[in-house]
């Protein structure tokens, strides 16, 4: 009966002393320890507490540098701490890079006809885009293909694009030591097989792991609440779902398409608390929207899967595909995801 | 007779009764199977339902144990398990009444949160059980599990009651009263 005693009264020392608990940081390896320590049973909260809304994650990131990185679809992979991992050896990085894309590709892995193997892989770094000043700079490296004729123009095409961030990411940069170099997030453009090639070398030269972030339906209608929630000065695309309908033989899909305006005009009649989004909220809309299309065409959305989520913020597929379209919340949507990648890592 | 009440009928002899209530035909299907081929000393009976409240014009024996199915890729089916949770009387849930989650092997496929699930067996203070029905392996020992579970539920096991069974089960997994 003493320690049943004891582990009663750390709680009430514990709950005042981690304000962090009840922020979007609070992970599960945190929580794990936690009860591991207070000796009761774990039960996973889920982020049914309060996330703080999109638009207090704005940041003043400058257009013109972020500019490449909206419109383009990126496919999302978590990826493990890099070790030994040091921003001034860039250039060094690059060369070493290049000289592996090539070797990879003369091996006979990918071969094409008529493909130039002048290419020039550079990484750069990504100035503001960071949660807080704790978080790693994040970079970039692209691959481009250099033309061999000097006749031609001198614009280089960009073959692939590929970049590192982590925004928010304390939780994780606790947990490791000073060797590592925590980005969680990794965001491809291009195709498989160098995305691949490039994997395998950051892989080989910082002993991480690459593994393909899908985000489940859960996921996918919080980031529609949270999306919708934003204020938009005029929308660019309509809200759009999609659903998957498991039959045989073949998946049906059903999209349903809202204008954005009404869908902004039923999270409002929704929400509650401002500078928050809780679980009941989301579950709400999407039991509107449910209930709605249940009333027309006698089809329960509840029990189909939800595949795909576009609004006028960004869109994003279950597979782990995402396109962001405003750069205001550019930092705000990259947030939740790295919150995602940190919670599949663990 | 629109709420289900343990023991409003009598007890046939040596026979156990389970009613299994969820959306999903197929996996529900398959469980019955599954028990069915358990060996067991007293007779089984299986029963499925979509959702209660039974249909009255039936005649069935009483009912000695309800697994409700809940399908975590599905919210419909957690709407469906609310609605029916309605029309069973409360002294059900003294060890007469399991919920089976299902579906959390896929965690990519999932639409519902676990804590949910986790917060509903804890409302309704009934044991929650975790199995990936569609997987052969898996349903084959849930369903050995949930024949000695049904066979305690019919008292055919001597010196352990429903009630035993609960609060055995419930001991190892109660939530924090912080996190509730």
């Amino acid at each position: 009966m003493d320690s049943y005693d004891a582990s009663e009264s750390t709680p009430r020392q514990s709950t005042s002393s981690r304000p962090e608990d009840y922020f979007i940081g609070a992970t599960f390896l945190q929580k794990r320890l936690e009860s591991v320590r207070k000796q009761t049973s774990f039960v996973p909260t889920p982020p049914r507490r309060k996330i703080p809304h999109c638009s207090l994650l704005q940041e003043d990131v400058d257009l013109q540098k972020v500019a490449f990185l909206l419109h383009k679809q990126w496919t999302l992979y978590s990826l493990t701490p890099l070790y030994k991992f040091s921003y001034s050896n860039l250039k060094e990085y690059s060369r070493l890079l290049n000289a592996f894309i090539v070797a990879e590709k003369q091996k006979g892995l990918a071969v094409e006809v008529g493909e130039d193997f002048n290419i020039k892989v550079i990484f750069s770094t990504l100035l503001g885009i960071k949660g807080t000043q704790r978080d790693p700079e994040a970079f970039l490296v692209q691959i481009l293909s250099k033309s061999q004729l000097p006749s031609e123009n001198r614009e280089s095409k960009v073959l692939w694009t590929g970049w590192f961030c982590c925004i928010f990411g304390d939780s994780l940069l606790e947990t490791v030591s000073e060797d590592f170099t925590c980005l969680p997030l990794f965001l491809a453009n291009g195709t498989e097989s160098n995305t691949a090639i490039i994997g395998t070398w950051f892989q080989k030269t910082f002993d991480c792991y690459f593994s393909p972030l899908a985000i489940n339906a859960f996921n996918l209608s919080w980031m529609a609440a949270m999306w919708t929630a934003c204020k938009m000065d005029h929308y660019v695309a309509t809200t759009e779902f999609l659903w998957s309908v498991p039959c045989s033989p073949q998946s049906l899909d059903i999209s349903y398409a809202i204008h954005p305006e009404d869908a902004k005009a039923l999270w409002d009649s929704v929400h509650k608390t401002p500078g928050e989004v809780t679980q009941e909220e989301v579950d709400l809309f999407m039991d509107c929207l449910y209930s709605h299309f249940h009333r027309h065409f006698k089809i329960h959305l509840s029990a189909t899967r939800l595949v795909r989520v576009s609004t006028s913020v960004a869109s994003a597929h279950t597979d782990g595909k995402i396109k962001i379209l405003c750069h205001k919340y550019l930092i705000g949507v990259l947030a939740y995801l790295t919150e995602l990648a940190i919670f599949q890592i663990e | 007779m629109s709420v289900l009440r343990p023991l409003d009928k009598l007890p046939s002899l040596n026979t156990a009764t389970i009613l299994l209530v969820g959306i999903e035909d197929a996996l529900l299907q398959q469980l019955a199977d599954s028990m069915l081929k358990e060996d067991c000393a007293s007779e089984l009976k299986v029963h499925l339902a979509k959702s209660l409240p039974l249909p009255s014009s039936v005649n069935r024996p009483r009912i000695d144990l309800i697994v409700f199915v809940i399908n975590l890729h599905s919210k419909y089916s957690l709407q469906n398990t609310e609605e029916s949770l309605r029309h069973v009387d409360a002294s059900f849930f003294l060890g007469k009444v399991c919920f089976l989650a299902t579906g959390a092997g896929r965690e990519s496929h999932c639409s519902i949160h676990r804590h949910t699930v986790v917060k509903l067996a804890h409302t309704y203070q009934s044991p929650l059980l975790y199995c990936d029905l569609e997987v052969e392996a898996f349903r084959a020992t849930m369903a050995q599990r949930l024949v000695r579970m049904l066979q305690v539920c019919a008292g055919h096991v001597p010196g352990v009651s429903a009630l035993n069974l609960l609060s055995l089960l419930r001991s190892s997994e109660g939530p924090s009263l912080e996190d509730m």
